[in-house]
């Protein structure tokens, strides 16, 4: 059985100009042990779907249909109590710049400790001692537990968050943007870390960026998102490989290759389509170079290619310039 | 390692010491509170007084003399000694009312900006009606109501104190509640009590700790006022309650200034030096006021 599944989930943001879908009808699963990529641009929805599996949605946004399966157990119905109880302890969050996650006048060895304290009955002394634990588990001294987050650099903080997220033993870790903040050297170490970990610890991760790259390295599979919609899922080296969704092949082709010959990298022109009143058809046809008059009407079902690899596009595959 | 922290800390407290000290205004405030102080505590030790023990009709209004430093009042009782026990008074009613009123305050505050909603519109309207009743009369009635003892004065003044705090505390809560840290702590499945406790007050403490300067020196007004007005407690004569004695023995006509004039200086200096420190602490605690 896989470890999470979810199916057709619709988060809704009801603001004062209307129901922005965030989220609409997004579906997949993950195994145990492995990872899955989400990717797309901003404001596509890849935070609110996180979110939505920790049930950590701002007031404004709601889940209006559809299930998260999490180790046989609905999310979706669960009670507020319930959920936060399985917070941290099955799902942990790395956060989007870990600079800000952390609170500012309470030591950052401290603030492990309160995870652990919240969720498992073990005293202080025993928590603490974890806590030291998992700051060598991510390099850092442990002598360190006693300092205040100012006093960390920003690869250390993401450290510390990363050792944070791990305290409780999680079967599922959601990595938001873990690495955006920091610079390529401490990206890479991070990422190698992360990978690490995972393995060691036999964890789940859903991994969000924009970074392509990041995704091939650390991923099993890849989602590609747009306008809170799936585009592309499946085995990340069929998805970089063999993008069947021009969407996915823009995105490919918007990031340049570190071996390949000079050329100027691509961008897609347009922007992302409000959420409030989406396009009809299917939700790309408006940047699509490949658009047909079907693209306009109908919007395409997510149909599989081949093993481990299902696209949402009446081309199939067949869009070439 | 532990050296080093330890090191760091002293460095940090020293540094804070140092600015206080440049601070005129934090000195000046400081020197003056803490001369009172250590005469509430010293005073009645060292000065024998007893506030049972009238003198003869030849006692009565004595001015300065060596026997009495500040004269006698109008029970021929030393007025410096009244004085003394009254600072001790004045500034324990004072301080403990400041108490009540900031607990209450943080705790609305931090409540009402946290949950938002209609607790936070209840809770402000409560405090509307705090704010903009004349806190004067409510006073008196209140204190009429439940009698003149130093208890009761303590709790009115606490009880009508908080509205401005909880003001104040409201609007930095609404600031913190949306700095990632506290989506960290819903994260983590702190409960809301939690966050509000160990992740939200220790980010407005030092808020809540400049305003307690500037309360405490409202609730020693307030006791003053109270205890002129002869709602005050007359087991403890307080320095309000020497000035109620010296209007009502007609002090002023008889022209015993030593009676009149002391108690109310003093109640000048003790505020003055609580709104000087106030000031002094909101420069050193709030960095964009600071001078540079």
């Amino acid at each position: 059985m896989s470890l999470l599944e979810v199916k057709n989930l619709k988060t809704y943001f009801h603001i004062k100009a209307g129901v922005v879908k965030a989220v609409d009808g997004v579906s997949f699963t993950l195994d145990e042990g492995k990872a899955i990529g989400l990717v797309g641009e901003s404001g596509c929805g890849k935070t609110t779907t996180a979110l939505s599996i920790m049930k950590l949605l701002p007031p404004e946004g709601r889940i209006e249909g559809g299930e998260i399966l999490f180790d046989g157990v609905n999310l979706v119905n669960e009670s507020d109590e319930e959920i936060r109880k399985k917070r941290w302890k099955d799902i942990s969050l790395i956060f989007q710049g870990a600079m800000n996650a952390f609170n500012p006048v309470i030591r950052v060895g401290e603030q492990i400790i309160e995870a652990i304290r919240i969720h498992e009955d073990v005293s202080y002394d025993e928590a603490r001692k974890r806590a030291g634990e998992l700051f060598e588990l991510v390099e850092i001294k442990k002598d360190l537990i006693d300092r205040y987050p100012h006093e960390f650099s920003g690869g250390m903080k993401q450290r510390a968050m990363i050792a944070m997220a791990l305290a409780c033993n999680p079967k599922l870790v959601i990595g938001d943007e873990p690495t955006t903040a920091l610079d390529v050297m401490i990206q890479a170490q991070i990422l190698d870390l992360l990978e690490r970990l995972r393995k060691e610890m036999k964890m789940s991760m859903i991994l969000i960026t924009h970074d392509l790259s990041v995704m091939a390295e650390t991923c099993d599979y890849v989602a590609v998102m747009y306008a809170g919609k799936i585009m592309e899922i499946g085995k990340v080296e069929k998805v970089l490989e063999n993008p069947l969704h021009p969407y996915t092949d823009k995105l490919i082709k918007a990031f340049p290759d570190i071996h390949g010959e000079k050329v100027m990298v691509e961008s897609i022109p347009g922007v992302p389509p409000n959420l409030i009143d989406p396009p009809s058809g299917c939700r790309f046809h408006d940047r699509c170079h490949c658009a047909m008059e079907i693209c306009k009407i109908k919007e395409p079902e997510i149909i599989q290619i081949e093993d481990d690899h299902k696209v949402a596009c009446h081309l199939r595959g067949n869009c070439h310039e | 390692m532990e050296n080093i922290q330890k090191e760091a800390r002293k460095r940090k407290v020293k540094n804070f010491l140092n600015t206080f000290k440049g601070s005129k205004m934090g000195m000046t405030g400081a020197i003056i509170l803490g001369i009172f102080i250590i005469v509430a505590v010293i005073g009645p030790i060292v000065y024998k007084y007893d506030p049972m023990d009238f003198g003869s009709g030849a006692d009565v209004f004595n001015p300065p003399s060596m026997k009495h430093l500040l004269g006698t009042d109008d029970m021929g009782r030393d007025v410096l000694g009244a004085l003394m026990a009254g600072s001790g008074i004045s500034l324990t009613v004072g301080i403990l009312a400041t108490i009540i009123s900031m607990i209450l305050g943080a705790t609305i505050g931090v409540v009402s900006g946290y949950y938002g909603g209609k607790i936070d519109a209840f809770l402000m309207r409560l405090t509307d009606v705090f704010l903009v009743l004349p806190w004067l009369p409510l006073m008196l009635v209140l204190a009429a109501i439940l009698g003149s003892s130093i208890w009761n004065i303590i709790l009115v003044i606490g009880l009508t104190g908080w509205a401005s705090t909880a003001r104040v505390v409201r609007a930095q809560t609404l600031s913190i509640k949306e700095r990632q840290f506290i989506e960290r702590a819903k994260a983590i499945g702190a409960s809301s009590g939690h966050i509000m406790f160990k992740h939200i007050l220790p980010n407005v403490f030092p808020l809540i700790f400049a305003n307690t300067i500037l309360v405490s020196a409202e609730a020693i007004l307030s006791e003053t006022t109270l205890s002129f007005l002869g709602m005050g407690d007359s087991l403890h004569p307080s320095w309000g309650m020497m000035l109620h004695y010296a209007f009502e023995s007609g002090a002023a006509s008889i022209g015993a200034y030593w009676f009149l004039l002391p108690p109310g200086i003093c109640v000048i200096l003790v505020v003055l030096s609580f709104t000087f420190l106030g000031y002094a602490f909101d420069e050193l605690l709030n960095p964009k006021l600071k001078g540079r």
